[in-house]
């Protein structure tokens, strides 16, 4: 089914970037660059949103123009439980009362939950189109639920919704960045494990069928619909999930992390990376914050040469850094 | 609430859709001749409306400006047309997107690197800057009424560009059967780059005269490019009827919606709490009547056969 060098390859590949990523904040340390710890983190976060997408879009071949939606409802999960339970004013008093929370495990949860949620109806209605639809549509009800935040003013409007104190985890202390980054990375590296539980599993083969050829999965009596449905419902909880902790990571939630902006920068960081492979999310994520950093530093238009690397990538490197330094695909 | 302002706001949304039409215009035909998803157009709005606010600072003509407008955004759609889109044409939707999401990052970078940060503003033509006296009292600005009116006369313009003369043709034709048009001795590749620079030259055409509305500035494309998205999905993308009558239906919408839902609700929930649930509503309007048109239709009001 697979062959061996590539994928032996690949795998050396995996391990090398799981490795660097890990070892990134203990360099920081020893070079007493604490910023560098905050860099790792971001990469890790960003790896989590972009492997969330990596379900819809590599596996299932859903060009989700709108996961920033996710990213953001995330985000606010974590913004708004906390600044309730910081100010200790109950969040709603019926059917029971809820103050908030400002433990990790409940915000994660409740991301996740709100995520699924939203992206039902979400990909109920956007999943009767494909295609050049799909892509507008999902874009166009993620910019629904930011015009939403920009107007709602009870949490901070445009001006977004501060995080006083970062949240806890229990029997760890998060405000210390070491701590909060091995967290991260934590999570990452599960979401990595069901990642390649569902790439291998019945459900991802007829996720990947369906991509491939819509009508033979039909034909073998499986409907597309369903399966899509439930992989857009799983990619937008793992894309919820990164959104929380990327709030608690800058302390800070706005409707920027809601915008089209972000829903792109999620698909780019799938395509430098390499679509479709388990650590696509992952190079591209360490390459993206990499570039962000180091052009950033060089001049404040760094996004006008992001544009150029990103053209020229989709130009002229189909398959991303992976692809460029493993080879071809293995199929699809 | 008086007549006249109601007729007011019923002026400022066919205004608004008009404007809408002319960036929905412009995606759906490429859309619907080349197949291709452009996010890029947006930027060509952008570039019309800077090109119109620059000339129009340096020889202090508008009119000057317009040309430049058209002339700006007609040249850098056939450019990018020429150096990215032709390279986009055989790849799938992903690509397409991504490419023309680089080109926004080009595109405002650069604007931002040559024009700097700060807006741009563009007075209103004297010659259009009066009021016009409405029935029922109220008075509105000529130069609204004068956008409406240009709208209106390229919606007429595309039509009778479309259907009776042999570029129109052309274009017909490279809709239904690219390699048959092809065989048939018609230089594809050209048609592509006219098409695409006659939408750019439209999207160029709404930032100038937009831009005398609002500032100009690095940015200014991307609400308006999502709203056309909005736009051609409701009307069925590929189709400038459609183009045209989801633009004037988002454009009503859109701002009927944000003038009445917080008198309803003021009315509902007390004047407070009302207008701000009101406001927020009426953000996503648009979005709950697009979703609720895909409901029913999935292709749109006028899906085209592309």
């Amino acid at each position: 089914m697979r062959d061996g060098q590539a994928m032996s390859r690949e795998t050396l590949i995996n391990i090398l970037l799981a490795a660097a990523l890990l070892a990134l904040p203990f360099v920081a340390i020893a070079m007493e660059e604490p910023f560098y710890i905050t860099l790792a983190t971001r990469m890790a976060i960003l790896a989590l949103a972009a492997v969330g997408l990596n379900i819809a879009l590599g596996l299932g071949g859903l060009i989700s123009f709108g996961h920033a939606a996710f990213f953001g409802i995330g985000g606010y999960v974590a913004g708004i439980f906390a600044s309730h339970a910081f100010n200790m004013e109950p969040m709603f008093s019926a059917p029971f009362e809820f103050s908030g929370s400002d433990q990790m495990p409940v915000i994660w949860l409740a991301a996740m939950l709100v995520s699924v949620f939203v992206a039902i109806p979400i990909g109920a209605i956007s999943l009767r189109t494909s295609g050049v639809y799909f892509i507008m549509i999902t874009l166009a009800f993620a910019q629904m639920i930011y015009y939403f935040a920009i107007s709602w003013p009870a949490y901070g409007g445009e001006d977004g919704l501060s995080i006083i104190t970062r949240n806890g985890f229990p029997g760890v202390n998060t405000a210390n960045p070491l701590s909060f980054f091995l967290l991260c990375y934590g999570v990452l590296a599960v979401a990595l494990l069901m990642f390649w539980l569902i790439q291998n599993s019945r459900f991802g083969a007829a996720l990947q069928a369906g991509r491939q050829n819509e009508q033979r999965l039909a034909a073998v009596g499986i409907a597309p619909f369903r399966i899509r449905l439930v992989a857009f419902a799983i990619s937008a909880a793992i894309t919820g999930l990164a959104g929380a902790l990327f709030a608690d990571l800058n302390r800070f939630v706005s409707p920027s992390m809601l915008s089209w902006h972000m829903s792109g920068e999620l698909i780019v960081l799938i395509i430098l990376g390499g679509t479709a492979r388990l650590f696509g999310p992952v190079a591209g994520a360490v390459l993206f914050v990499l570039f962000e950093f180091a052009l950033g530093g060089i001049t404040e238009h760094w996004q006008f040469f992001l544009g150029l690397i990103l053209l020229g990538v989709v130009l002229f490197a189909r398959g991303g850094l992976i692809g460029l330094v493993a080879g071809k695909a293995r199929h699809g | 609430m008086s007549t006249a302002l109601l007729i007011e706001q019923i002026l400022n949304g066919l205004q608004f859709g008009v404007m809408l039409f002319l960036m929905a215009a412009g995606l759906t035909l490429i859309f619907g001749v080349m197949g291709l998803i452009n996010l890029a157009h947006g930027s060509l709005y952008m570039i019309g409306a800077f090109a119109c606010a620059a000339v129009a600072a340096a020889t202090g003509s508008f009119w000057l400006g317009l040309v430049a407008s058209l002339a700006a955004a007609a040249a850098a759609g056939a450019l990018v047309e020429l150096v990215v889109i032709r390279r986009l044409y055989d790849r799938d939707h992903l690509d397409q997107v991504l490419a023309t999401f680089a080109l926004i990052l080009i595109f405002s970078e650069g604007t931002r690197w040559l024009f700097g940060s700060f807006p741009l503003y563009l007075d209103i033509p004297s010659a259009l800057s009066g009021a016009v006296q409405l029935p029922g009292g109220g008075r509105y600005p000529l130069y609204r009424l004068t956008i409406i009116g240009v709208g209106i006369a390229v919606a007429v313009g595309l039509y009778l560009l479309i259907s009776k003369t042999r570029l129109g043709m052309r274009i017909r034709a490279g809709e239904s059967d690219r390699e048959m048009i092809a065989a048939l001795g018609v230089d594809i590749r050209t048609l592509y780059t006219v098409v695409f620079a006659l939408g750019a030259a439209l999207a160029g055409l709404a930032g100038a005269l937009v831009g005398a509305l609002q500032s100009v500035q690095v940015g200014m494309g991307e609400p308006v490019l999502i709203l056309a998205f909005v736009v051609i999905v409701i009307g069925g993308i590929g189709s400038i009827k459609g183009a045209l009558v989801g633009a004037i239906l988002v454009g009503l919408v859109d701002t009927l919606g944000r003038f009445l839902l917080p008198k309803l609700f003021a009315a509902f929930m007390g004047p407070a709490q009302g207008a701000t649930a009101g406001a927020a509503i009426a953000s996503m309007l648009i979005y709950i009547v697009m979703a609720l048109i895909l409901a029913f239709r999935p292709k749109g009001l006028f899906a085209a056969n592309a």
